[in-house]
Formats: structure tokens, sequence, C-alpha cells
């Protein structure tokens, strides 16, 4: 391990976030997380990458218990993940989730996506709600878009009002599964400077990602997955140019000469 | 020519269709949407329920749900349904049973309905901490209900001309009254040519306004 990983390994002590402990869980027969050690500290910026299928989505859901698990244990913010019910609710709330499919709800208006949660979830008043609301949009670059329907905005749009929908509950960690990968190239970029942005003001942030631009700029540390397992994790810098495994170094060759 | 129509309350009869069919399309829709939530609902005891009351009661003819709501819960179990009168009992266990029967349908019209919501869709809601029932309530059934107003519309269609069936336990509806008329009077196929035409007029338009609001409803994805 490098100086900077053991660093980051103290503060993260300190300080942690989320927290898997020898996560397992099966689709029927097969294996998709197995034995999973992960601590996400806070203000840390994680990315994950790895082949296709080798449990990255899965492993995402997870944390705000879209996917419940076999075994383990996963904490956030010190508290163990509540089965279901009003508590599972809660805790849901505090974390943000941007999927790849934006998943804005289409019969509700940009604006009333953002607020919706402040309103039913938070109980905040409407006036203020929506105060807050027009002000993410606008944070997000599509303030000029308040009221219109997401079908009517193009890809990009509609995944920065997905992240203005999450950040509207005033999170502690955000979940990010590809939130680019369903964009036209022109329209990635308008999306990962958003997302730098909340790197850069200190947002924990837990990203699935195949853009190496945003993991080597944004990102804190890389999580490489394989087949179910974290094969290594390293800064940045180190895994990309120095990285460890035959399947780290194999995955690395594939996808940057394409 | 319409001489055969003097002193029968064709009007008065209709009036009595349209009533149940109101009633008991309000309160199908109602029920169907409780059925239809219970049908996807997490628990195991209100998905089976569900799915038991859709299974039996769309498979019993109309008319023996009608003459249960009277020979069954009205004469052994004296459910008198709060009316002192016998007319207005029979009308309101004639709705009853109505609404028994339509809400299966109206439930498996909403059920394909929810079927049609992205999967992504209830995510989301959950993934901002909205508990089941308002994911059900504010995210998939406004999604589903719009796509799904066409089947609806044939459901109340078929409703309106189902209430012919509460003439089975003596409501004065409009079939009731076509019987008698036709019992008295010579001119039969004029009789059933009227009212033949007022279920067209009761339904038609029904029809035509939720084909219309359907499509202006549909949710773009
Ligand atoms: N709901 C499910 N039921 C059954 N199998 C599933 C389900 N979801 C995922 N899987 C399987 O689990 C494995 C891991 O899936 P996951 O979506 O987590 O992979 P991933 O790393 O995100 O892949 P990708 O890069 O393609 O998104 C895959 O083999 C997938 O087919
Ligand atoms: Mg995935």
């Amino acid at each position: 391990m490098t100086e900077v990983a053991v660093a980051k390994e103290d503060v993260a002590a300190s300080d942690d976030l989320v927290v898997l402990k020898s996560v397992n869980k099966h689709f029927g027969a097969l294996h998709v997380l197995q034995e999973i050690d992960l601590t996400i500290g806070r203000g840390e910026v994680v990315v994950v990458i790895g082949p296709s299928g080798s449990g990255k989505s899965t492993l995402c859901r997870t944390i705000n218990r879209l996917e419940t698990i076999d075994s383990g244990s996963i904490t956030i913010d010190g508290k163990p993940l509540p089965q279901e019910g009003k508590a599972l609710a809660r805790l849901r709330a505090d974390v943000g989730m941007v999927f790849q499919s934006f998943n804005l709800f289409a019969h509700k208006t940009v604006l009333e996506n953002v607020m919706l949660g402040q309103l039913k979830v938070r109980k905040t008043d409407k006036k203020k709600a929506e105060e807050q609301a027009r002000a993410l949009l606008d944070r997000v670059g599509v303030g000029s878009q308040a009221d219109k329907y997401p079908a009517q905005l193009s890809g990009g749009q509609q995944q920065r009002v997905a992240i203005a929908r999450a950040l509207a509950m005033d999170p502690k960690v955000m979940l990010f599964d590809e939130p680019t990968s369903a964009l036209d190239p022109e329209m990635i970029n308008e999306v990962l400077e958003v997302m730098q942005q909340l790197a850069r003001e200190g947002m924990t942030m837990v990203v699935v990602t195949h853009e190496m631009g945003f993991a080597r700029s944004a990102a804190n540390r890389v999580v490489f997955m394989a087949d179910g397992r974290i094969i290594e994790q390293a800064a940045p810098e180190q895994f990309f140019s120095n990285p460890r495994s035959d399947r780290a170094k194999d995955f690395l060759s594939k996808i940057l000469h394409h | 020519m319409f001489d055969f129509l003097e002193g029968y309350d064709v009007l008065g009869a209709f009036w009595t269709t349209v009533q149940l069919t109101v009633f008991s399309g309000v309160g199908s829709l109602v029920w169907g949407i409780l059925l239809a939530g219970m049908r996807v609902s997490p628990v195991p005891l209100m998905r089976g329920f569900g799915t038991a009351y859709v299974n039996i009661v769309r498979n019993i003819p109309l008319t023996i749900i009608i003459l249960f709501t009277s020979l069954g819960l009205a004469d052994i179990f004296g459910v008198t349904m709060g009316a002192e009168d016998f007319k207005i009992q029979g009308f309101r266990l004639a709705v009853l049973g109505l609404i028994a029967y339509t809400a299966a349908f109206v439930c498996e019209a909403i059920r394909s309905g929810i079927n049609t919501v992205p999967l992504g869709q209830a995510e989301a809601a959950r993934a901002i901490g909205l508990s089941f029932s308002q994911t059900l309530r504010l995210i998939v059934l406004p999604q589903a209900l719009r796509s799904v107003i066409g089947p609806l519309a044939n459901v109340l269609i078929a409703l309106t001309k189902n209430t012919t069936v509460a003439a089975a336990i003596g409501v004065a509806e409009a079939a009731t009254l076509m019987k008698t008329m036709i019992e008295n009077e010579a001119q039969t196929v004029a009789i059933g040519a009227v009212f033949a035409l007022g279920f067209v007029v009761l339904t038609l338009p029904t029809g035509l306004l939720l084909g219309w609001l359907g499509k202006r409803l549909a949710v773009k994805r």
C-alpha cells in the first residue's frame, strides 16, 4: 500500500460513513456478492469499476436496501440498515440514488419531481420545498426547465434533474449506478461536471462508472470488482498506472484500448 | 307512432339504470383499486386474498351474485342495507352485487396498468424514502390509471349493460320496464329498439369521452 492509501485508512477509521462487513448475496444459485468488506469514509469519493455482471449494481443497491443481503452487515453512520417499514424509508431518504435510466417520475413536472421527497418524506412546507427545489435545479443548470415534463428533456438534463431530486433530501451519501451510460456522448460531460462539483463540495459518493477521466480527477479510491468479489482497491493514479491483479490488468487493457 | 310508450315511465326507468351505473361504477372503482393494491402488496396474506377474490368472483355469473345478495344476504342473514323500503333495499343490494362483481374486472384492468409502469419508477420512489403505500398512491397508480382509461371504459360500458341483471331481484330499471311493456303491448320489436337505443345513448358518449381522455392523459416516456 502507498502512503496515500494508508493516510486515507486513518481518516476512514475515525469517520466511517458506510461500512459493509462480509456481505453475501445470491440470486438463486448465482453468488453475486461474495464476502464483501468495504468502508467508505465521510466525504470520500469511491469509484467502483469492473466487468459486466461482476455485481457493481447489486453492491450499490444493497447500500440502500433496494436489494436485501443474505448475510453480513451494512451500517450507515453507525446504524445498521433497518429491515423494512418506516425506519428503512427514513434511511433511504438519507441515501441519495441516481440510476442509469434516470427514473424521473414521468407524470410529474421537473419541479414536482424534485419537491416530492421534501413534501412527502421530510414534510417540509410547500413554499420552502419549492425554493429549495428551484435553487437545486439552478445549481445543476436546468432551472429554466422546471415546468416541463421529463420526456421533454434531453437525457443529460434528465439525469441532472435526477441528481437534484436526490440532493433535495439532503443525503449523507450519494450512490450513482452508471449515471452516464445511457447518455449520448455529447451529454456525458454536463453530468460529470455536476458530479465533480459535488465531489469538490465534500459529498460522500459511491460511483459505479466506466468514465476513467472522472475516476482520475474526482475519486479518492477505485474499487475493482470481478465475479462478485472486490479484487483490489487503490488510489486512482496507482490503480490505473500500476494495477496489481491480473484481472484488473486484463480489464484495464480492454477498456483503455477501444 | 310511439303511442305504445304512453303510460310508461321510460325515462324514469333509465334514470334508475343511470343511478345503478353511477353508484356501482364509483364503488367498484374504489374497491377495484384497493384489490389491485392488495394484489401487488408485499404482504402475502393480502396478495392471497386479492388473488382469490378476483379468481372466484369473476368466474361466477353476475345473476347468481345478484340473487345471492337478495336471497342470501337479505333473506337469510337479514342484511337490509339500512333500508326500510323494500324497493330501496333491492336497489342497494343490486349496487352491492354489481360492485362486488365489477371490482374484480377493475382490479385486473388496473393491475395490467401497473405492469406498464417501469420498475424504475417504484425504485426511484422508494429510494427517496417513500413508503410502499406512498409509492403506490403517488407514483405507480396515477401512471397505471392513465394507461388503462381505455380498458376501464370497457368495464364501465359492460357495467351499464350489466345493470339489467338487477331486474332479477325486482329493481325497476330499464330492462324490468321493457319486460313489462313487451308483455302488455303489441309492438315488441319497436319496444326492443327503443331500449336498445337508450343503452347506446348511455354508453356511446362514455366510451368516446373516456377514449379522448385516455389519449390526453397518456404518460409520455
Ligand atoms: N434481479 C436479479 N435476478 C437474478 N439475477 C440478477 C438480478 N440482478 C442481477 N442479476 C445477476 O447478477 C449478476 C450481477 O449483476 P449486476 O447488475 O450487479 O452486475 P454489474 O456489475 O452491475 O454489471 P453491468 O456492468 O452489466 O451493469 C449478473 O450476472 C446479473 O445477471
Ligand atoms: Mg450494473
